[in-house]
Parts: C-alpha cells; structure tokens; sequence
C-alpha cells in the first residue's frame, strides 16, 4: 500500500468511527431522555401517552398510605394534586410536606412511579418540585406572591 | 486570630503565585537564568504559605470555633475528630483550599524530582501550575474566602451533612483532587512544551510517569468514591451515572486516552499534536469537574444566580484557561510536524483507536451530564438523562475498546499482519469463549449479553496470558532461561499488564453483579423469615442503639445457607441529632463470591419493617480491579527508565534558544 493511501484509510477508519459513535450516542439520547411535567400539566392532559416521565412537587400532608410493600401518596404543586403508587422502600427523606420527584408513567388515572427521589439534605428541594410549585405560583398570578420554600 | 492569619496567609501565597506565574516565564522569553531559577524556591515557599493557610483552617475546626461561618455551617460540637478534620474539606470554600494544597504539593513534586529538567522547561511548567494557582487563589479570596467571621459567633455548629460521617469522606477526595489536580502537571508539561517548541518523545518521557501517578490517585478516588456510595446509600447501587460521578468520570477517561496516546508518542514520536491536546482536554475536564461540583449548579442552575460572582468568575476563568491553552495549540501545533508513519494494522493505529472509542465516551458522558444543564439555564424545561441512556451508549463502546485491547498489546509497533495477529490470538479468543459458557452455566443461566460479557473479561485475561507467554518463553527459547527472560520484563510492561487484567476483573464483576444480582423488597415481622439465593434471612427484631452524635435504631438479622449459621448483620436507621434526618446505614456481609446487603426501610406499624435485601455476586471484584488498575498504573511509572539515564537525555539548552520561545 502506498503511504498516501494508507493515511487515507486510517483517515477514514477514524472518520466512520466517530461518525457511527455520533450516531449511536445521539440515538441513545433521544430515546432515553425523561421529561418533566408538573401535576397542572398532567391535569391539563399535556402529558404523552405511555412515555416515562418525572413529576414533581410536595407530598400532601396526611396522604400517604401504606399496605405492605404497596404505598399510595399525593403530589400536589399547590393548585393541582396527582395521586401516585409507589411498590418498595421510599428513600430516607421522604416526608409529608417536603419535596420529591417521582420517575415513571401515567396510567389509568393514576402515576405508577418506578422510582422515587428526595434529596439528601432538608433544606434542599428537588429543582423538579421547586420548578413545580414556581409555575402553579405564576399561573395563580401576581395576586398570590409564592417564594419557594426551603430556599 | 488563627482565622485572619489563614486568611492573610492566603494573600501572601498569591503575591507568591503572581510572581511564580510571570517572571520565570518570561526568564525562559529571556533567557534569563536568574529568573527561571526563582521559579522552585517560589513553588516551596508557595507550598509553605498554602499549606500553612490549611492548617489554619484544620484548626479552627479542630478548636470548635464556631465564630468562623465556615465552622460553624460544617461542624459541630458533637463531631468526633477524624470528621472535623475531614470537614474542612465537606463544603465549597474548604474543597477549593484542599485543591489548591494540592497543586501545591504536585509543584514541590516537579520541583524536587525534577532536577534533570533543562531550567527553561521547569521554570514554564512551574509557572503555568503557578498561573493555575493564581486563578484558584483570586477565586478562593474574591468569592469563597472559608475564614470568613460569624458575628455574632454560634453557639454550635449546623453539623456536618450525616451521610459525610464516614471514612470514605477522609479519603475519598483527597484521593479524587490529587488525580484530578494531578493532571495539571500534564497540562503544564504541555503547554512550556508548546511554548518552547519541544514537543518531542523526550518530553513524552517527562509527562508520563506523571501522568500514570495522577491517574492512579483519579482510579482510586473513583473507586473509592463508588464503594462508599455502595454502602452509604443503603440501595447497593454502586455507580448512578450522576452529574457528581460523571463529573470525575470524564476526566478519568480523557486520562486514559492520554497515558496511552503519551506511549506512542515517547515509543515512535508519533500523535505529538494530539497527544498536547489530550493533555489540555484532560485538565480542562478536571477544572470543569471541580467547578460543576462546588459551585452548586447541580442542585440548581439558579444557584449562580444568587451568587453571580462565583458563577461568572468560573465561566472567566474556565474560559480564560481553555481559550488560552487552545489558542496557543492552534498556533504552536502546526510546526511540530509528524513522527514516524504506521501502518493501517500496527499497535499506533490501535492506540488511535482506543484514543478516538475513550473519547467518544467521554463526550457521550459530557453531553448527557451538560445538556440538561443547559436546558434549564435557558428556561427551555426541564429534563434528565438517566442511567439507560449512559448504559446503552457504553456497552457498545466499551466492548469494541475491550475487544481491541485484547489485540493492541501483541500488535507490533509500525506494522503488523492480521492473519499473524489472529493466529496467535486464536487460542485466547477460543478458551475465553469456553470459560465464558462455563461461568455462565455455573451460575446458573446463560444469557447472550452475559456470555458476551464474560467473554470480554476473559478475553483479555486470555490475550495478556499469551502476551506474557510469547515474550518470557518466545518459539525456540530454552526453558532455563525462563527466569532471566521474567527478570527482563521491564515494570512499565508489568504494569501495563496488571492494569489490563484489572480490567478484566472489572468487566467481570460488572458482568456478573448486573446479571446474577437477587434483590428482594419484604415486609418482616419478629421472627419472620425469607429466603434470597440461599441464603435465609431472619428477621429477630430492632433495638436501641446511641452513637456519639446520633441516635440508632438497630435491626438484628440472623443468615443461614443451608444448617450452617453466618455472623449476624445489623442494618441501622440513624437519625443525627442536629440535622435530624433519618439515615439508612446498611449491613453487609463482605465475601469474595458476594456480597450480602440488608438495609432497613420503614417500619410499618406493629413491630414490623420493610427490609431490603441484596445477594450480589463478585460485586468486590469490581473495586478489585478497580485498583489493580491503580496498581498497574504505579507500577509503570516506577519503570527504571524514567529514573536513569537522566544525564544522557539533557536536551542542550541551545535548542531553545530566544528564537523559538514565545
């Protein structure tokens, strides 16, 4: 092989390489992203059908149930409230009142979450329930000035 | 006063680093010995003020002065001493005083080992870490100055974050920065390399022993990093793909590129370009690491809108580091010229292909872990990249990088024959297919994404087995002269070796831990029992338990396989008595086949909890190789070849003359 077309070959193996990596990392990305909906958005019917998602905002106080294994709670962003069921442990700070961010899908009326979060730390809010709680503020207008709370 | 001396001490080091950071570079513009030979008394004295200013800080901690803010957000009265010390690095402001210690620490390492270096190349290496040390010192002083006084004084300290409390804190990032500022000596080696215009195999020389040692502190770090949070977390994952871990992740992976792109360079001349730019990747990654971590912008972009100036002076100065390090490589670069040629099959074309797969890794890593990020700060939604996205991208990726490291190291360098290369190897790829179908059988299910697993694992056991095979007994070589031909193996290759079959141990674990894994969710009442890869499990109860600054309660769990009775485990819930959040402190039963983890969930009314329970097999393998890697890395760096000849490999300081500095 001449060495011209020799540099040209490893000049193309590299080529097809990072072009084929590119597309495989693009692809995997676009079908492995998780978005995010507040309780409002999934009342107003904007959520995907059968598509993995994260909602977030505060447990409601007094709402969750146990049985064995199975849990029921509510989250709820202030203005509107999604019931959810959960099969497992719930992390350390979970807690009526506090912030959490659920990952999993919608069905029946009801979000089957696959994982639940809470952040390691009391004062912290998830930015999922923060963001949650901010836009139910901002749709109730100028009226009811809302500061994020734990901030 | 210990506080304001800290702080004043501080000051000092960045006169100090000022001047460190300018005159011997431009000495070495100059030629002007007097100059460049500041550079090393600077660089101790820098060390000295520095490391003084953290012992001040040590103190504080260790005296309970809560009258520092600092102190008192961190501390606490109740915190045993091994946790107040390791406290000084559990927030923003004391992370980024460790980091600088530890610049400094590698600039006295530079100083001292390298006396063989021609001066004008220790003066600009010292003065680029030193103009690094510059931008973290204004950083620390202008916005995160940890002596900061707390009028009036606390009473106590908030205590520090409960699931720090543990010796992973002591160890694992002091382990993590000296990898991660470890590479900054890379970065300078590179940089007065592509000021002074000498970028050759000797400079390859110089960068890789320490290059190895930092990526060994970065391989631990990281490893330890994933066992803590293994058994911390108490859900016996062992790595998350979080922002945190990507951060360290990302650096990790442009390293490895880099020591194996540095060995064509110092072996053929070849990839010098390349290997400059790696060196610059590496380090900017480090920085980018550091920042994405302790700046905050993780829990929450918005944090650098409530502290703008942290935020601005980051981008500044990632900006100004980066932008400069590059401009200078677009413009040095082009005159370095290309070394020896390879062939299309050859160990180069190998190495550009581990090079290009680590890469494309690393930018797969830095997509997932930015994009979101950047998303949000553009009020564009929010979104988050899980664990499947990082898995589906790297099982692919990182077979090929195994698959080619079984081939790489039997490839001759320049050239080397395929139908050669696949009949040496034929061996190895057979019997690791056949280990891989017994290990799977053994375990009792065989999967096709197991097997295939396995076999990589075996594979490259398999390969180095052959390797080493090939060279201490080659067709033809007597028996007798087996020990002399072991004797000849240089360390590099020993090392090089012992880190491949970490890898392999690795590979092994993962494979076996994400396929094998027995995980069961039940609810206990006394006495109740449940049965996970036989192993019984026997719920007798929760009691009471103190610690010094917690309260515990503490489950007794009784293990059985078979007749034969294990050691009791004691999964505990903590609740800190400061913070007064619970915390999970799982039990495990550590063995070298697996690993058994129970932890407590919740009680559910009338005595009865949910337990957690884990049997996970050969997951120890994973941290195994992890530093075996290390290890192997060490190891390579002490070969005989970076310690003598010193005198022979002088470049003559003619050769660097005014007209080819900046």
């Amino acid at each position: 092989m001449k060495p011209r077309h020799r540099r040209l070959g490893i000049a193309a193996g590299v080529i097809a390489t990072i072009g084929a990596a590119t597309a495989l990392v693009l692809n995997a990305f676009q079908s492995n992203l998780v978005f995010f909906y507040s309780p409002s958005q999934i009342a107003a019917g904007q959520v995907p059908a059968g598509r993995t998602f994260r909602v977030g905002g505060l447990v409601a106080v007094g709402s969750v149930k146990r049985d064995g294994l199975a849990v029921g709670f509510v989250v709820t962003d202030t203005a509107t409230s999604v019931p959810v069921r959960y099969q497992g442990v719930l992390p350390d700070l979970f807690k009526e009142g506090k912030g959490v961010v659920a990952q999993g899908r919608w069905r029946d009326g009801m979000f089957e979450a696959s994982q639940v979060l809470a952040k390691h730390d009391e004062n912290y809010m998830p930015p999922e329930a923060a963001e949650a709680l901010r836009r139910a503020a901002q749709s109730r207008g100028p009226a009811a000035p809302f500061t994020e709370p734990g901030r | 006063m210990i506080p304001e001396l800290g702080h004043f001490l501080l000051w000092l080091a960045l006169g100090v680093a000022l001047v460190l950071g300018i005159l011997p570079l431009a000495g070495a513009a100059r030629s002007r010995a007097a100059w460049m030979a500041l550079a090393r008394p600077a660089a101790y004295l820098l060390f000295v003020l520095v490391a003084l200013s953290f012992a001040c800080l040590t103190a504080s901690f260790v005296r309970h002065d809560f009258s520092v803010l600092y102190v008192a957000s961190h501390s606490n009265s109740a915190l045993p001493l091994p946790y107040r010390v390791a406290a000084v690095w559990g927030g923003h402001e004391g992370s980024l005083l460790l980091w600088l210690l530890m610049l400094c620490a590698w600039m006295v390492a530079v100083a001292r080992f390298s006396r063989h270096l021609p001066l004008p190349v220790l003066a600009r290496t010292l003065a680029v870490m030193g103009l690094v040390g510059v931008g973290f010192l204004l950083f620390t002083l202008t916005t995160s100055n940890p002596f900061e006084r707390l009028f009036p004084a606390s009473a106590d300290g908030q205590d520090l974050n409960p699931l720090l409390q543990d010796p992973g804190m002591v160890f694992h990032p002091p382990l993590l920065y000296m990898g991660y500022v470890g590479f900054s000596v890379a970065f300078a080696f590179a940089i007065a390399a592509l000021i002074g215009g000498n970028l050759d195999a000797t400079w390859a020389r110089w960068t890789r022993p320490w290059t190895s040692v930092a990526w060994m502190f970065l391989t631990l770090g990281i490893a330890l990093g994933s066992w803590w949070a293994y058994y911390e977390l108490g859900w016996g994952g062992w790595w998350f793909w979080d922002p945190v871990e990507n951060a360290s992740f990302m650096p990790w992976l442009t390293g490895t590129a880099l020591i194996h792109s540095l060995a064509v360079t110092e072996k053929r001349g070849s990839f010098k370009s390349w290997t400059a730019l790696l060196a610059i990747l590496a380090f900017s990654l480090s920085l980018l690491g550091t920042f994405l971590v302790r700046s905050g912008v993780l829990s929450s972009v918005h944090a650098f809108a409530t502290d703008p100036r942290r935020g601005l002076f980051i981008l500044a100065f990632l900006t100004v580091t980066v932008g400069a390090s590059l401009a200078l490589y677009a413009w040095r670069a082009p005159r370095v010229g290309l070394g020896a040629r390879f062939a299309l099959v050859s160990r180069e074309s190998m190495l550009l292909c581990n090079n290009v797969l680590l890469l494309a890794a690393a930018g797969a890593v830095l997509l997932g872990t930015l994009y979101p990020l950047m998303l949000d700060a553009l009020a564009l939604g929010k979104i988050s990249v899980g664990p499947p996205y990082f898995e589906s991208v790297f099982m692919p990726l990182m077979s090929l990088t195994v698959f080619l490291m079984g081939i790489g190291p039997l490839a001759r360098w320049k050239q080397a024959e395929l139908p050669d290369l696949a009949r040496r190897l034929r061996w190895a790829a057979g019997v690791a297919i056949a280990v891989a179908l017994a290990a799977g059988s053994l375990a009792g299910r065989v999967s096709l994404v197991a097997t295939l697993g396995l076999w990589m694992a075996f594979w490259i056991a398999a390969s180095l087995a052959t390797d080493l095979w090939e060279t201490v007994w080659p067709a033809g070589g007597a028996l007798a002269e087996l020990p002399h031909r072991l004797a000849q193996v240089p360390r590099a290759r020993w090392g090089m070796m012992l880190a491949h079959l970490g890898v392999a141990f690795f590979c092994f674990g993962v494979v076996m831990v994400k396929t094998y894994e027995l995980e069961r969710d039940v609810k206990m009442e006394l006495g109740d029992s449940t049965t996970v890869g036989g192993y019984t499990f026997v719920f007798k109860g929760v009691r009471e338990a103190a610690g010094p600054n917690y309260t515990a309660l503490q489950g007794l769990i009784e293990i059985r396989r078979g007749d034969r009775r294990l050691p009791d485990m004691r999964p505990e819930k903590r609740v800190y008595r400061v913070q007064q959040n619970p915390m999970t402190e799982a039990a495990i039963a550590t063995g070298l086949t697996r690993d058994l983890y129970v932890s407590l969930g919740e009680p559910v009314g009338g005595g009865a909890w949910i337990v957690r329970v884990y049997v996970k097999p050969f997951i120890d393998w994973i941290w195994g190789g992890c530093l075996m890697m290390a290890l192997g890395g060490l190891l390579a760096a002490s070969d005989r070849r970076y310690r003598a000849r010193r005198r022979s490999e002088q470049v003559e300081p003619a050769a660097l003359a005014p007209g080819t500095s900046a």
